[in-house]
């Protein structure tokens, strides 16, 4: 008790910097939180996009970017024939520009694709997607940076197209997006006769690895993955994790370099007092336990501190209508846990050396100087 | 003094201690032993060495050459174990050295969490302390609302905590007025005898260091004169 006591006594004697220290994990925590948060729920989106009910999604061999994937048409004509499977849809990726918004994402897609089937109707009729030359759907989220209502013609790229339908879908990129008839996508794309990918359900799963063996076997261009092993290898994925990783952790370490510089000073300006513990019977290992003791606690309280600034930018940041869809809101516990733990492992790491300088703090030559 | 005083507790051999590649020599060559539950002042003038002295018998510093023997365990040079024995030792110095912050308690039972006792007996020990030197009444102030006096009898109940064989205190009364300075020495010559500690103080009041057994005349880092005061008790 007395030992705890000890710890808090020596943060509450500096109260700002400790409360400074304090804030500096839990700003680095609420950043890591929400950028880890934010591209996990973008990579979620993005996979979600080549997962509408299907299990597998097949595309060219060796692209690091699905935009420049060519499927063959004939390969998805193939592939619909097979008796393993119940759907295969090709669609095609596309970005494109217009005045005042640099990036527009494009799907071809055919009408009984299952993100236009399973979406929310907002205007418009569904057979009105394909009969009417030039005319697109669009995401509700696209009709309102764009403008555009039922009936209107927007201008998209190089084309003017009609807008024959507004849907709302759940997922961000769906709903900021443009939909085309995939005949109508290809030749606007210049990509005559070929898709970006396939989406495939299969009527059972467990065909997965003889799908998987038949793709290899008849299109050696291209390769079949399930969902969760595309998640896993699509190296767009890596480097969107490893940046977010990246980003908290530096952000972390400044964190921790907040924390040693307060125990830093926490240590100089009481040599006088290790001295007297060390005086009276406390050994290397006691010194060391009440540092890092009080660098663990602004840790951990800077990390609870940063957990709950990170949940409300999260919150704050989904409420914005421009970002609808786009901030999956739903916090892992894993990836909490894992920032609490590098949080309070940072704060331990700053303790290091000014523990190690404590340890050495010698009784005799502190008390001399009264 | 007791009736085991045949047996030394504190043995001093030939300690020479100096400074920056013995540019500073502060202890020339001591020897002096201390038998079980002696009180002995170690007078002498500003700079003899008698803090150094001091320090080296409690382990809070090594000797450059020479070797001390406390409670039958020759100190040796940088062992990890050194801080063991400084749950045998008490210290006690001129000023305080209380811990901010911290309650009259708490700062009583320092010692105590660095052995490890129990809090049932630490706080057991405590009171019995604070009873003897009259500050049970005080035990939850903060050190900021304490006396002078006060201080000092808590710094005393500090170093007594693990019943340690022997107090060495280093001008107890140095920073007190008259009456208050009286008031202490009394207090750790009580102490001592019903504790049966050891006591090794270093002091400029002749007056207190004539009441220990023995007085010990230092100068220039060496003992000049070892001598029974004979009116001790």
């Amino acid at each position: 008790m007395i030992f705890f006591k000890l710890i808090l006594t020596n943060l509450s004697r500096h109260r700002v910097r400790t409360a400074i220290s304090i804030a500096g994990i839990a700003f680095s925590v609420a950043a890591m939180l929400t950028v880890v948060t934010i591209l996990q729920g973008a990579v979620a989106m993005f996979s979600g996009l080549l997962s509408a009910n299907s299990q597998i999604v097949v595309f060219e061999k060796n692209v690091s970017d699905l935009f420049f994937s060519n499927v063959p048409d004939s390969a998805a004509k193939q592939i619909q024939s097979w008796s393993m499977v119940d759907q295969a849809n090709p669609v095609l990726f596309g970005i494109v520009a217009s005045t005042d918004h640099p990036i527009i994402t494009c799907f071809g897609v055919t009408a009984d694709d299952a993100r236009l089937r399973d979406s929310k109707w907002i205007a418009g009729q569904r057979n009105s997607f394909g009969p009417v030359p030039d005319g697109v759907l669009l995401g509700q989220r696209a009709s309102d940076f764009l403008h555009a209502r039922l009936g209107s013609q927007v201008a998209i790229g190089h084309g003017t197209f009609k807008v024959v339908g507004i849907i709302r879908l759940k997922n961000g990129f769906e709903d900021g997006g443009v939909f085309m008839p995939l005949a109508m996508a290809q030749k606007f794309f210049h990509k005559q006769d070929a898709s970006s990918v396939i989406t495939v359900k299969l009527r059972n799963r467990k065909d997965a690895a003889e799908f998987k063996r038949m793709v290899a076997q008849r299109f050696p261009t291209l390769v079949a993955l399930k969902d969760q092993e595309f998640d896993r290898t699509y190296s767009q994925f890596k480097i969107l994790k490893a940046t977010a990783w990246a980003v908290g952790i530096c952000g972390l370490l400044l964190g921790g370099l907040g924390v040693a510089n307060t125990m830093i000073m926490s240590v100089f300006t009481r040599i006088r007092e290790i001295a007297i513990l060390r005086v009276n019977g406390f050994s290397n290992g006691q010194i060391a336990a009440m540092i890092f003791g009080e660098s663990g606690f602004v840790s951990i309280l800077g990390a609870v501190v940063g957990l709950l600034l990170g949940i409300a930018t999260i919150f704050l940041l989904k409420m914005i209508p421009a970002l609808h869809g786009y901030i999956d809101s739903h916090l892992q516990p894993w990836v909490m846990l894992i920032v609490v733990m590098l949080a309070f492992l940072t704060g331990i790491a700053g303790a290091l050396y000014p523990a190690a300088y404590a340890m050495r703090v010698r009784a005799v030559e502190a008390l001399r100087f009264e | 003094m007791n009736s085991d005083s045949s047996r030394p507790v504190l043995i001093v051999e030939d300690v020479r201690k100096s400074y920056e590649n013995d540019a500073i020599r502060v202890l020339n060559g001591v020897n002096f032993t201390v038998h079980r539950g002696q009180t002995v002042a170690l007078c002498g003038p500003s700079g003899c060495g008698k803090s150094t002295l001091l320090h080296l018998m409690g382990a809070l510093d090594e000797p450059t050459t020479g070797r001390i023997c406390v409670n039958g365990q020759w100190l040796q040079r940088g062992s990890s174990t050194l801080h063991l024995l400084r749950h045998q030792v008490g210290f006690v110095f001129q000023l305080h050295h209380l811990i901010p912050g911290l309650t009259l308690e708490e700062n009583c039972l320092i010692p105590a969490v660095a052995a490890g006792t129990s809090r049932g007996e630490a706080q057991q020990r405590l009171l019995q302390l604070a009873e003897r030197t009259g500050i049970a009444h005080r035990l939850k102030q903060p050190i900021q609302k304490l006396s002078g006096g006060e201080r000092q009898r808590t710094a005393l109940c500090r170093a007594l905590m693990n019943r340690p064989g022997i107090l060495l205190a280093d001008e107890p009364t140095g920073a007190l007025d008259e009456k208050t300075s009286e008031q202490i020495f009394a207090l750790l010559m009580e102490l001592a005898q019903t504790e049966e500690i050891t006591l090794v103080m270093a002091t400029h009041d002749r007056s207190l260091a004539r009441q220990c057994d023995r007085l010990v005349e230092m100068r220039d880092g060496m003992v000049v004169e070892s001598s029974d005061t004979g009116e001790a008790k």
